[in-house]
C-alpha cells in the first residue's frame, strides 16, 4: 500500500486544466485544476476529495483525455498519454484506464442491450475471437459483478439503480484495464445499495489487483475505501497522505475544516462537535510561491517554507 | 419531551397512488406525534414514503393520489378533510415546507425580494414598504451579506447554499408554527451543509419551531434531531430518541441502515454490512413483514404476519417479531456493535 518500490501504474505531473469562456475583454479563464501532480501505485486506491467545483471530477477526465489538458504530464505505465498520440497507442490508453461514471441510467445507452454494452469494448480491442468466447467472456464478468446471465439480454431500463451501477463496473472491467477512475460511484445509489456496491468494489479490487482512482465528495466513504488520499481545493491540491494519516493528522487547515464538517453518526459526536472554518487569508504567500511538501514519510502539504516548520512542529 | 403539547398527531395514514402498473401503496399506515419545539427525523431510503407523509401534511399530493384512511390532527382540526381553500389558509402562516433542490424550488425570472414579500403580502397584506422591511430583515437572519442589494436580484446570482437560504428565509416569512424539512442539504457540499444545518437549528431556537426533517443521511440526523423515526416500505418500523436509535437501535432494518456506511474509523479490512436485495415493489406489499425478504434474521412468522409495535422503553418503540417474548435472542451485527462500543467508550472520556 503505497509502496514506493513499485512504478507507478500513473503519474501526474503538473497537470492542468483551464476552461475559458467569452472573447475580448469578457474573456474569463477558469483554473479547473491548477497545477496538481500525484502517483498511482499498482494495486493501491487512490481517493481524491474536495467540494463540488474543486476539479476532481475535471482531474479525471483529463487523465482519461476527455479533455485536452492545458499543461503537464500524465504518465500511464511510464510512456506520456498526454498531447498527441497515433490512433494505436490512443487505443491502448483507452483500454488500459476504464471510467466508472457517477450516473447509472445517464452513463448507459437506454438503446443497446446489456451485453452490447459490456461487449462494446471487448469488439473494439479485438479481445475475443469469437461471438462464443465474448458471450462466454459476458456472462463469466456479469457474474463476477452479481447480476446473471438471464440479464444479457435485458435493457438498461429493466434494472435497478444498483444494478445499472454493477452493469457499469462490468464494462469498466470486461477489457481487464490496469487503472479503474471511479468517479463518485455510489453517490447516486441509494443507502441500503452504496454498502453492496462498496463492497463489490471492494472485492473485486482485492480479487483482480485493481488499481483504482476514487473520486467522491464524501470523506467517510473515501477514508474507507482508499489507502491514500488527496485533497483538493479550487484547484489544488492542498494536502495528500495515507488515508489513516489524514484523518488523524490533518495539517492543511483545508482539510481540517472539511473534516469538521462532516456529520458522523454518533449523536453524542454531533452534540460537541466544533466546526474549523478555512480562511484562505491565513495564508501569506506574497513572497514565495506554496509548494507540496513532505511533513512526515508520505504526507504532503500545500505550503510555504515557513508553514511547512509550523506543521512539522505540530505534528511532533 | 414529557408533558409537552403535541402540535401535530398524524394517525393511521394511509396513501396509495394510482399508476399503469397499479395501485401503489405508498404510505401504509403510519402514526407519529409532533412535540412542540422538538425536531423529528423521519429517515428511510428513497420509496419509503418519507416524502409522500410531509406532503399530504402539507396538501401538496399529486392528483393521482388516493388519502385511503387516517387522520392529521393540527390545532384540533384534521387536515385529511380540508379543502384547498382552508389549505390556502395555512400553508405558509401555520405549516411550511423546504424542498431539496434549492434551484427548482425558486422562479428563476422573479427578484429576491419579491419571493420572499410575495407570502407576506398575500396572507397579511401588508405593505410593500413594511413587507421588504420585514424581507431584508429575514436575509439578514439568515446570514446573507448585503441584503439590500441582494433584495433586487435573481436567483442565478446566488450560490447553492446561498438560495437554500433563500429558501429558508421565505419559508419563515409568514412564522410558521411547523417546518418541515424535505432533505434540505442533500444537494450542498459538507462544508455548506453543515452551514444550513446550523441555521436551521437556530431558527428553530429563536422561533421555537416544531421541525419534521426528512433525510437518508444517517449523520444529519445525528446532528439535528431529537427524535427519529425510521420508515421502511410505507411503515415506520421503529422510533425513538436520537439516543435511542443509535446506541440501542432493535429493528434489523435500523441496524442494517447504521451498519452499511463506513464512518471514519470504519477499518478498511471490514466487509460492510450490505443490505442484500433491492425494496419491495409497493404495487403488491409483502403480506408480512416488508423487510424480511432482505432480513437475515427473518423467522417464519416475518413472511406470515405484520410485527406490532413493541415497546422498548417509553419513548422507544420497534415494529419487529425479535422483540416477542418468544422470539429467539438475536445480537445487532457484530460491526454495528463494535461502533455503538467505540461510540460510547469516546463519550464517556469527554
Amino acid at each position: 500500500m503505497g509502496n514506493t518500490n513499485n512504478t507507478p501504474v500513473l503519474e501526474v505531473k503538473n497537470l492542468k486544466q483551464y476552461f475559458t469562456s467569452g472573447r475580448g475583454k469578457n474573456k474569463i479563464t477558469v483554473k479547473a485544476v491548477d497545477d496538481i501532480s500525484f502517483n498511482i501505485y499498482k494495486g493501491e486506491t487512490f481517493g481524491l476529495v474536495g467540494e463540488s467545483g474543486c476539479g476532481k471530477t475535471t482531474t479525471g477526465r483529463s487523465i482519461i483525455r476527455l479533455y485536452d489538458p492545458t499543461g503537464g504530464e500524465v504518465y500511464f505505465n511510464g510512456k506520456l498519454i498526454s498531447g498527441k498520440l497515433s490512433k494505436q497507442q490512443l487505443r491502448e490508453v483507452t483500454r488500459g484506464i476504464q471510467m466508472i461514471f457517477q450516473d447509472p441510467i445517464a452513463s448507459l445507452n437506454p438503446r443497446m442491450t446489456v451485453k452490447e454494452i459490456i461487449g462494446e469494448g471487448l469488439k473494439i480491442n479485438n479481445m475475443c475471437k469469437s461471438e462464443d468466447e465474448m458471450m462466454e467472456m459476458i456472462y463469466d464478468i456479469l457474474e463476477t459483478v452479481g447480476l446473471t446471465k438471464e440479464h444479457a439480454g435485458r435493457y438498461p431500463h429493466e434494472f435497478s439503480g444498483g444494478q445499472r451501477q454493477r452493469i457499469g463496473i462490468a464494462r469498466a472491467l470486461i477489457v481487464k484495464p490496469d487503472l479503474v477512475i471511479a468517479d463518485e460511484p455510489i453517490s447516486a445509489l441509494d443507502v441500503s445499495i452504496q454498502a453492496q456496491i462498496l463492497n463489490l468494489l471492494n472485492r473485486l479490487q482485492k480479487k483482480l489487483g485493481l488499481t483504482i482512482l476514487f473520486i467522491a465528495h464524501d470523506l467517510s466513504v473515501v477514508k474507507y475505501f482508499s489507502d491514500r488520499i488527496g485533497v483538493m481545493y479550487f484547484g489544488k491540491l492542498v494536502e495528500c497522505a495515507r488515508s489513516k494519516d489524514l484523518y488523524k493528522n490533518p495539517l492543511h487547515p483545508y482539510t481540517k475544516s472539511l473534516l469538521s464538517a462532516i456529520p458522523l453518526p454518533d449523536p453524542s459526536y454531533e452534540r460537541n462537535r466544533k466546526r474549523i472554518f478555512y480562511d484562505p487569508s491565513v495564508h501569506n504567500y506574497g513572497s514565495e510561491k506554496p509548494e507540496l511538501r513532505e511533513i512526515t514519510p508520505e504526507h504532503f502539504v500545500l505550503c510555504s517554507k515557513a508553514e511547512a516548520r509550523q506543521y512539522r512542529e505540530e505534528i511532533k | 419531551m414529557k408533558n409537552q403539547e403535541k402540535i401535530l398527531q398524524v394517525k393511521d395514514l394511509y396513501i396509495t397512488f394510482n399508476t399503469f402498473s397499479g395501485k401503489v401503496h405508498a404510505v401504509r399506515g403510519v402514526n407519529f406525534d409532533l412535540y412542540k419545539g422538538e425536531t423529528l427525523a423521519i429517515v428511510g431510503e428513497s420509496g419509503s414514503g418519507k416524502s409522500v407523509t410531509t406532503k399530504t401534511i402539507m396538501g401538496i399530493l399529486a392528483k393521482n393520489a388516493n388519502k385511503e384512511s387516517g387522520q392529521i390532527l393540527y390545532k384540533d382540526d384534521d387536515l385529511m378533510k380540508y379543502t384547498e381553500k382552508n389549505y390556502n389558509m395555512i400553508r405558509g402562516t401555520e405549516i411550511s415546507m423546504i424542498f431539496q433542490d434549492p434551484m427548482s424550488s425558486l422562479d428563476p425570472v422573479m427578484k429576491i425580494g419579491k419571493q420572499i414579500t410575495e407570502t407576506l403580502r398575500l396572507k397579511y397584506g401588508v405593505s410593500k414598504q413594511e413587507a421588504k422591511e420585514k424581507a431584508i430583515g429575514l436575509m439578514k437572519a439568515v446570514g446573507i451579506p448585503e441584503a439590500e442589494k441582494r433584495y433586487n436580484q435573481y436567483p442565478f446570482q446566488f450560490s447553492g447554499g446561498m438560495r437554500q437560504r433563500i429558501v429558508i428565509a421565505i419559508a419563515l416569512a409568514c412564522d410558521p408554527e411547523i417546518l418541515i424539512c424535505d432533505e434540505p442539504t442533500t444537494a450542498l457540499d459538507v462544508t455548506i451543509q453543515a452551514q444550513i444545518l446550523e441555521l436551521i437549528k437556530d431558527m428553530q431556537k429563536n422561533r421555537d419551531l416544531s421541525v419534521i426533517f426528512i433525510t437518508h443521511d444517517l449523520g444529519v440526523v445525528a446532528n439535528v434531531a431529537d427524535r427519529i423515526a425510521v420508515m421502511y416500505a410505507g411503515k415506520i418500523v421503529e422510533y425513538g430518541t436520537t439516543d435511542e436509535i443509535f446506541y440501542n437501535p432493535k429493528h434489523p432494518y435500523t441496524w442494517s441502515l447504521l451498519a452499511s456506511m463506513p464512518d471514519m474509523d470504519t477499518d478498511d479490512k471490514d466487509e460492510l454490512f450490505a443490505i442484500a436485495g433491492a425494496p419491495p415493489n409497493m404495487v403488491h406489499p409483502p403480506k408480512g413483514d416488508a423487510f424480511a425478504a432482505r432480513n437475515k434474521y427473518a423467522m417464519r412468522i416475518d413472511f406470515e404476519k405484520q410485527p406490532p409495535m413493541y415497546k422498548v422503553s417509553d419513548t422507544h418503540y420497534a415494529a419487529t417479531w425479535l422483540l416477542h417474548p418468544d422470539a429467539p435472542k438475536v445480537e445487532m451485527p457484530k460491526i454495528l456493535k463494535k461502533r455503538i462500543e467505540r461510540q460510547k467508550r469516546r463519550a464517556g472520556e469527554k
